[in-house]
């Protein structure tokens, strides 16, 4: 194949990887947060105590986060078809990405409000506010800095995920290289995805460190 | 202000159960700055936070400012917590919030609109010298200047009561010195109640009205700094005191004193009615014994004279004798002998066993 009729495809792709990729932060970065902020304030002895939902929390984030990602994205296809109405294609992507992110994202939010200093939320139910409160302008602005950093890490693991996602489901830069690269034994086009690929991730995680560097300066 | 009636706080960690606070009943005057005096473990913490209803009590009650607090449910707990000042040992302040935001916080829970929030805010960073760092983050701050803030901030509500749980040990002397003065002048010019936990004994000299000495949990010792000070009867609170004077020699200072000096060394309580360091000087001058000061020191609690000198007499041995024997009708003497006479041993006014526990006070 020609460059010209290559091109308008790898532009297409590109299209699909972002599409898939900032989906996928959108809605599984804010499941996530709501997830990681539940398993944090569920722990003993912290904002909302409760043994029960800790627990059961746990037992589903450990239970998802270790399945590979590539048999995750055929396992979860009755799902994803009862969502998003089809079985393939970005879309569908997107649906099963969102799903795992939600719970990598969990684990992230949840070890950076561990380690926050327990004293500024003691503080603030010293001062009467009450527990959304507390969540909203003590936990999450004070660990903002860490947040971002974690959110760009998560970034970097979404587009890998949507590579993978690719070769299964169809779309997005993965599909493009295995399809035109490596079935056709054409590196010059992986070498090409790859370098599309480590652009973004650069561009990303430039952009998150120079925002976690603006909140951190304080 | 405070009342503490039988209040038993209880922690189950694992299988292990601590009592932190066990069976206390106090009262915390109106007006008054109420110190809490003890070891790390003690349940000093545990004691503020029931105080604050950050914690339910196990037994008993609290009520403050008229307030029962035991039993009622969260949602009304919250308004209660709002209505009391609280200051940490390390600030705690929100680093996602210039100094100015700190001191909104509470404000801003409590439902302030913006305008009186700026006029308040202003008011209350005036108040405690901080005005020119209103824009500035925590983090640029010093320790006393964040203690500082984590005062304007307790006081934003304009609470009747404020809890100081240890606010002034991450801080130097000089500095917990000036933020010292700071909470007299809360208590005097704003009239807030104040409950200063600490374990320096020198905090609640300089600050205290009345003081608890807390132990294991429970309330080993209360009453007037001075009182405490004059007659200390539990260990702990003689642990205590002795950290706060170094006026007392040390058996092996005694020794080294013994062998220096040709006279007879006694060491003498003084206090601010029969035993002014005046009144000392005068009783031996009437006997024709001179003295000379080796040891010792004064300084005051509650704002009264207190402490010890320790004497090296030299006279006839019987006026040295009577000497002694009239100081110990006015206050504690402790006689460590010299001069060719075995030490004499504690005496007093209340007689041995009584407050002559001299010896002991300053281990
Ligand atoms: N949330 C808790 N769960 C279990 N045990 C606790 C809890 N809070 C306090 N304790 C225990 O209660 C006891 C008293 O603790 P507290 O913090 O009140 O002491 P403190 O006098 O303030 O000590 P420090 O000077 O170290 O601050 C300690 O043995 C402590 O381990
Ligand atoms: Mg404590």
């Amino acid at each position: 194949m020609s460059w010209s009729e290559l091109g308008p495809l790898l532009g297409q792709a590109l299209g699909q990887t972002l599409y898939m990729v900032v989906g996928t932060l959108l809605v599984g970065g804010v499941l996530g947060l709501v997830l990681g902020v539940a398993l944090y304030v569920s722990r003993p002895r912290n904002l909302l105590p409760n043994r029960a939902v800790a627990g059961v929390l746990n037992v589903l984030v450990n239970t998802v986060r270790p399945i590979p990602f590539i048999i995750f994205v055929t396992a979860v296809q009755p799902a994803a078809i009862a969502v998003t109405g089809t079985s393939y294609g970005p879309t569908y992507a997107l649906f099963a990405m969102a799903v795992m992110a939600t719970f990598a994202t969990s684990r992230i939010v949840e070890q950076n409000l561990v380690a926050l200093d327990p004293g500024v939320v003691e503080a603030a139910r010293a001062m009467g506010a009450g527990p959304v409160r507390i969540i909203t302008t003590v936990l999450i602005p004070e660990a903002l800095g860490p947040l971002i950093l974690g959110y760009t890490f998560l970034f970097v693991a979404i587009v890998d995920m949507s590579a993978v996602v690719g070769a299964v489901a169809g779309g997005g830069l993965g599909n493009f290289a295995i399809v035109y690269g490596y079935q056709r034994y054409d590196y010059a086009v992986t070498w090409l995805t790859v370098a599309v690929i480590v652009v973004i991730v650069q561009l990303a995680q430039a952009l998150g460190n120079l925002l976690a560097r603006r909140v951190l300066r304080r | 202000m405070v009342e503490l009636r039988g209040v038993t706080k209880e922690f189950t960690d694992g299988r292990t159960r601590v009592r932190a606070v066990d069976d206390v009943s106090l009262d915390i005057d109106r007006g008054e700055i109420f110190g809490v005096i003890g070891y790390s473990g003690a349940g000093k913490s545990t004691l503020v936070r029931l105080i604050n209803a950050l914690e339910a009590p196990t037994a008993g009650t609290v009520s403050v400012d008229g307030t029962v607090l035991t039993g009622l449910p969260e949602r009304r707990l919250r308004p209660a917590r709002a209505g009391v000042g609280f200051i940490f040992q390390q600030f705690n302040l929100l680093s996602s919030r210039t100094v100015a935001g700190n001191v909104a916080y509470p404000l801003t829970v409590a439902g302030w609109d913006r305008a009186s929030k700026a006029a308040r805010v202003a008011e209350l960073l005036d108040f405690v010298g901080l005005a020119d760092k209103a824009g500035q983050r925590p983090s640029q701050l010093s320790g006393g200047q964040k203690q500082r803030v984590g005062i304007a901030r307790a006081l934003a509500t304009s609470p009747a009561l404020l809890l100081a749980d240890e606010a002034t040990s991450a801080l130097d002397p000089e500095t917990t010195r000036d933020v010292l003065d700071l909470l007299r002048r809360v208590n005097r010019e704003l009239g807030v109640t104040i409950v200063v936990i600490t374990h320096e004994m020198s905090v609640v000299t300089y600050l205290c009205d009345r003081v608890a000495v807390m132990d294991g949990g429970r309330v080993v010792e209360l009453g007037d700094v001075y009182d405490i000070f004059a007659n200390p009867r539990e260990p702990v609170t003689r642990r205590f005191i002795a950290t706060a004077l170094h006026d007392r020699p040390r058996p092996d200072v005694v020794e080294r004193l013994l062998e220096r000096h040709q006279g007879r060394i006694v060491t003498v309580a003084v206090s601010d009615e029969t035993a002014t360091s005046t009144a000392i000087t005068d009783v031996l001058r009437h006997h024709g014994v001179d003295s000379a000061i080796v040891y010792g020191g004064i300084t005051e609690v509650g704002a009264r004279p207190f402490g010890s000198l320790t004497l090296e007499l030299t006279g006839a041995p019987d006026d040295v004798r009577t000497a002694i024997a009239d100081l110990a009708a006015r206050t504690e003497v402790v006689d460590h002998g010299g001069a060719g006479t075995p030490p004499g041993g504690p005496s007093g006014p209340d007689g041995p066993g009584g407050r002559a526990t001299g010896t002991e006070a300053a281990r």
